[in-house]
């Protein structure tokens, strides 16, 4: 049941207050300190890549090449695409809320490796500014992507300190996913078994299975990069007798299930949000967990859907269209799942919820138009296209960003102890909503009309279109600025929180907020299942 | 013809297959609005109803109904399926040119498209076809991986370095168009741009004569073959010479044996790896001494060698084209 243990009750010092100076955090090993240098991190590269994006925003608004040079131009998305894939959203919420929630979820004082999860953020630091560097000091004009043989032999950027950066930041990724895989086998409390663990724990363990099988597949592919760039050897340049087609099945081997390292945390975190604001237990439990594996797998299967006009063989390409539409069965449960959630639920309408509605709607939205690209005739045309950046757009920030700046309100309580302004909080969520519709929307059509992806320059008949786009944009700036300043604000002067504000089940809620460095004064016991809301609620109201 | 318009929010359509991939996404449209407008509904519905102190019924909460979820399991599946196979039939109908289509080659290098015409006429960055003809493109890359790309078409295709890539389609309307690079290729990507000229087939006819050409793409082959000295080796008959290597008068489209006891069919990507990396593929019974041309030959020239050694496969003397 929901523990009602006052925090005043505890005379344990919070994890927070335990030790002072900055030499306590830098040689921290306690997971919830990580989990605040991993969100320091974050949101610092989560500002540069946004730089990025605003440059590109800026240039598109006239359909003439006169904001950026072309290399310019090229630089700034290749900044943008590799900061935000690899040094935002796959360590955003694995590393910030998974650190931070999974000891408190299944009631362990740490995660199994601390050390390892402190290396991991130096990895993450360290290699991300030394790629922001070579990005910005040498400039990279590759795409996030490196196809070759462009990478190897005919860009004129610091591809191999990028490549580099990237690699080492690869291991990051590699020692949070073992780190969470050996937690949730090994410090599971005493009752708590698998089908008791919340959702986001699930979503979280099979996130890190892939992060632990498919990172090295990246490292090895970047590797091979290198030695085609500085030695000669032939892998993908045809000239040298390599094949420029197998560094895209390499590539995208890696790239594809990374969508799902994005995109599965966020639908933890949506199932945790979902319950919580609908004080009941998740509908169909077991259908939501078991999709979450079936993502993990399926989504090792479908990396050809990237390359149906690149020349693999057609029979194949029908093959992985139809593999594509079966990996969308899992994420329509899911959505079916927490819709029918709020059947007959006492819902709390608050910021958190804001965000799980944008989150669903923006997934939903995303996911189908991704089966556009996995319908094979309609891909044809829309390939490489802005149609294409809409798309992985919907799920990437409308989909998963909304789910971490959810996450983040609904546990600030927790990991700040201070209450977050409510009302700032929901205004932020609708300017979120209307600006990432108002950017991204039109992309959709700006790519079934024909507008190809990464063009500096473009047709005029494509410039009103843009133009929406970027004016949607100032609005998403402003709604991601907004959460920065007011939760800055909130560890100032914000209310205490209590140590369940929400008055939502599972263990983490049980301890004070903040947390006290070992979590839980004496290890729980777990008799009670995943959600425990009661079956009627008639409990007290928000 | 399409410069002017303010806003747009429907592509033109250049040929019927354009008009199905229309109709496809249109009826894909529509069947997902069907599965994911009753999400946002109930979302709506639900949010306010049962929004805490409304009074309204909350017994009987289920947490979980197998056939329930079987049902939006299932259902979704099938109706994606449909169309599933719908789109795999057009995708192979795109993939798939008609054996009649004429044959346009393209050369892609940074930032420009070339195209090269049977009859040898050449064209930058702008291509002339004939409406109602059904035409197949067979490209290759110079350097980077390109993609040409006919948004009036619905059809693209990427054009890699060191292989034959193909595309088609069949006009269905004249007009002008653009084409584009979709395939990031490097600085100036977004400047690799083409017009598309749709003419009426007499039209066709009439620029085909105006445009500067003394030869067709054979003929102009025919005297790539001497220069490079090709026929100081290959050539048969009377001017057999010492050194003995495969004769190419009937060699195209014929099954050949290689040396390692394979086969291989001749087709343009054969012969075109015979010339630029002949150790690649060594017909059994010659000795592998024929020295590789990729350092003098470029993509265009090859493909001028390749349809010369083409119009023998019919085995008429030198080159005389029908």
């Amino acid at each position: 049941m929901i523990s009602e243990t006052s925090h005043v009750a505890s005379t344990e010092p919070s994890y927070l207050e335990v030790e002072h100076g900055l030499k306590s955090w830098l040689l921290t090993t306690d997971h919830k300190r990580i989990a605040i240098l991993f969100m320091i991190a974050v949101t610092f590269f989560f500002f540069v890549g946004s730089l990025a994006a605003g440059a590109i925003r800026i240039e598109l608004i006239t359909p003439q090449g006169d904001f950026l040079t072309p290399d310019g131009y090229n630089r700034s998305f290749t900044l943008h695409g590799v900061i935000m894939v690899w040094f935002f959203l796959i360590p955003s919420i694995p590393s910030v809320l998974g650190n931070f929630l999974i000891p408190l979820m299944i009631g362990a004082k740490d995660m199994a490796l601390p050390r390892m999860n402190l290396a991991s953020w130096y990895l993450l630091a360290g290699g991300g500014l030394f790629t922001m560097t070579a990005l910005i000091a040498g400039g990279v004009d590759t795409g996030w992507t490196f196809y070759t043989p462009l990478s190897t032999m005919f860009s004129h950027g610091h591809v191999v300190a990028v490549i580099a950066g990237v690699f080492i930041t690869g291991f990051s990724s590699i020692f949070t996913g073992i780190n969470i895989i050996v937690t949730v086998h090994t410090l599971r409390a005493p009752g708590m078994t698998w089908f008791r663990l919340p959702l986001f724990v699930w979503s979280l363990y099979a996130t890190s299975v892939i992060l632990v099988l498919a990172t090295p597949v990246l490292a090895i592919t970047l590797l091979l990069v290198v030695a085609e760039r500085f030695f000669g050897i032939g892998v993908f340049d045809p000239r040298l007798g390599g094949d420029p087609l197998l560094f895209q099945h390499l590539f995208w081997f890696y790239s594809h299930p990374a969508v799902y390292i994005m995109l599965l945390p966020g639908m933890g975190v949506i199932s945790e949000l979902v319950t919580a604001s609908a004080h009941k237990r998740i509908f169909g439990y077991s259908f939501v967990a078991f999709s979450s594996v079936a993502i993990a797998i399926l989504g090792f299967m479908v990396w050809g859907h990237h390359m149906f006009v690149a020349g693999q063989s057609m029979y194949a390409s029908m093959l992985f269209s139809l593999l594509s539409f079966l990996i969308a069965i899992p994420s329509a449960i899911k959505s079916y799942n927490w819709t029918a959630t709020y059947f007959k639920s006492r819902l709390t309408i608050n910021a958190p919820f804001l965000y799980t509605l944008t989150f669903i709607t923006l997934f939903l939205l995303g996911g189908t138009s991704g089966l556009f690209v996995a319908l094979l005739a309609a891909d044809v045309h829309v390939h490489d296209t802005y149609f294409v950046v809409a798309h992985f757009h919907y799920i990437m920030v409308g989909a998963a960003v909304s789910a971490y700046f959810g996450g983040l309100h609904f546990w600030w309580p927790k990991i700040t102890g201070k209450m977050y302004p409510e009302l700032w909080g929901r205004v932020a969520a609708v300017t979120m909503f209307i600006g990432f519709n108002l950017t991204f929307f039109p992309q959709f059509i700006l790519g079934y009309l024909g507008m190809p992806r990464r063009y500096h320059s473009y047709s005029p008949e494509y410039q009103f279109l843009n133009d929406v786009s970027s004016s949607g944009a100032a609005v998403l700036a402003v709604a991601y600025a907004l959460p920065f300043f007011y939760l800055t604000w909130s560890l100032f002067k914000g209310p205490q929180a209590i140590a369940n504000p929400w008055q939502a089940a599972g263990l983490e809620w049980s301890v004070p907020s903040p947390p006290p460095k070992h979590n839980f004064p004496n290890v729980p016991v777990v008799d009670f299942e995943a959600y425990d809301y009661p079956p009627e609620a008639t409990r007290g109201r928000n | 013809m399409n410069e002017s318009t303010f806003i747009k929010f429907w592509p033109e359509q250049a040929s019927q297959y354009a008009g199905q991939v229309d109709w496809l996404v249109v009826t894909f449209t529509g069947m997902m609005l069907l599965f994911v407008l009753p999400v946002f509904i109930c979302l709506l519905v639900f949010s306010f109803r049962y929004r805490v102190g409304s009074k309204v019924p909350r017994d009987h909460r289920s947490i979980g109904n197998h056939k329930i979820e079987m049902t939006w399991i299932v259902l979704p599946f099938l109706g994606a399926m449909i169309l599933f196979v719908l789109s795999s039939r057009l995708y192979y109908i795109s993939r798939t040119p008609p054996a009649d289509a004429m044959e346009i080659h393209v050369v892609a290098k940074q930032w420009m498209w070339k195209f090269q015409h049977p009859g040898g006429q050449r064209e930058i960055n702008t291509l002339h076809i004939p409406q109602g003809r059904p035409v197949k493109l067979s490209m290759i890359s110079q350097d980077a991986i390109h993609s040409l790309y006919f948004p009036v078409m619905r059809n693209k295709q990427d054009v890699l370095p060191g292989t034959y890539t193909y595309m088609w389609f069949e006009a269905n309307r004249p007009g002008s168009f653009e084409g584009k690079c979709a395939e990031y290729c490097g600085t100036d990507h977004s400047t690799m741009r083409v017009r598309l000229i749709i003419l009426k087939p007499q039209e066709y006819e009439q620029w085909l004569q105006e445009s500067d050409t003394s030869q067709s793409l054979a003929r102009q082959g025919d005297d790539l073959f001497r220069q490079f000295g090709c026929s100081g080796c290959h050539a048969a008959g009377p001017d057999a010479s010492l050194v003995r290597a495969p004769p190419l008068e009937g060699l195209y489209g014929r099954n050949v044996a290689l040396a390692d006891g394979s086969h291989a069919i001749a087709d343009s990507a054969y012969i075109r790896d015979s010339i630029l990396l002949p150790q690649k593929q060594i017909t059994a019974g010659y000795e592998p001494i024929m020295p590789t041309f990729s350092n003098v030959l470029d993509e265009e020239s090859v493909i001028r060698l390749v349809a010369y050694i083409k119009s023998l496969a019919t085995t008429q003397p030198n080159g005389e084209t029908p």
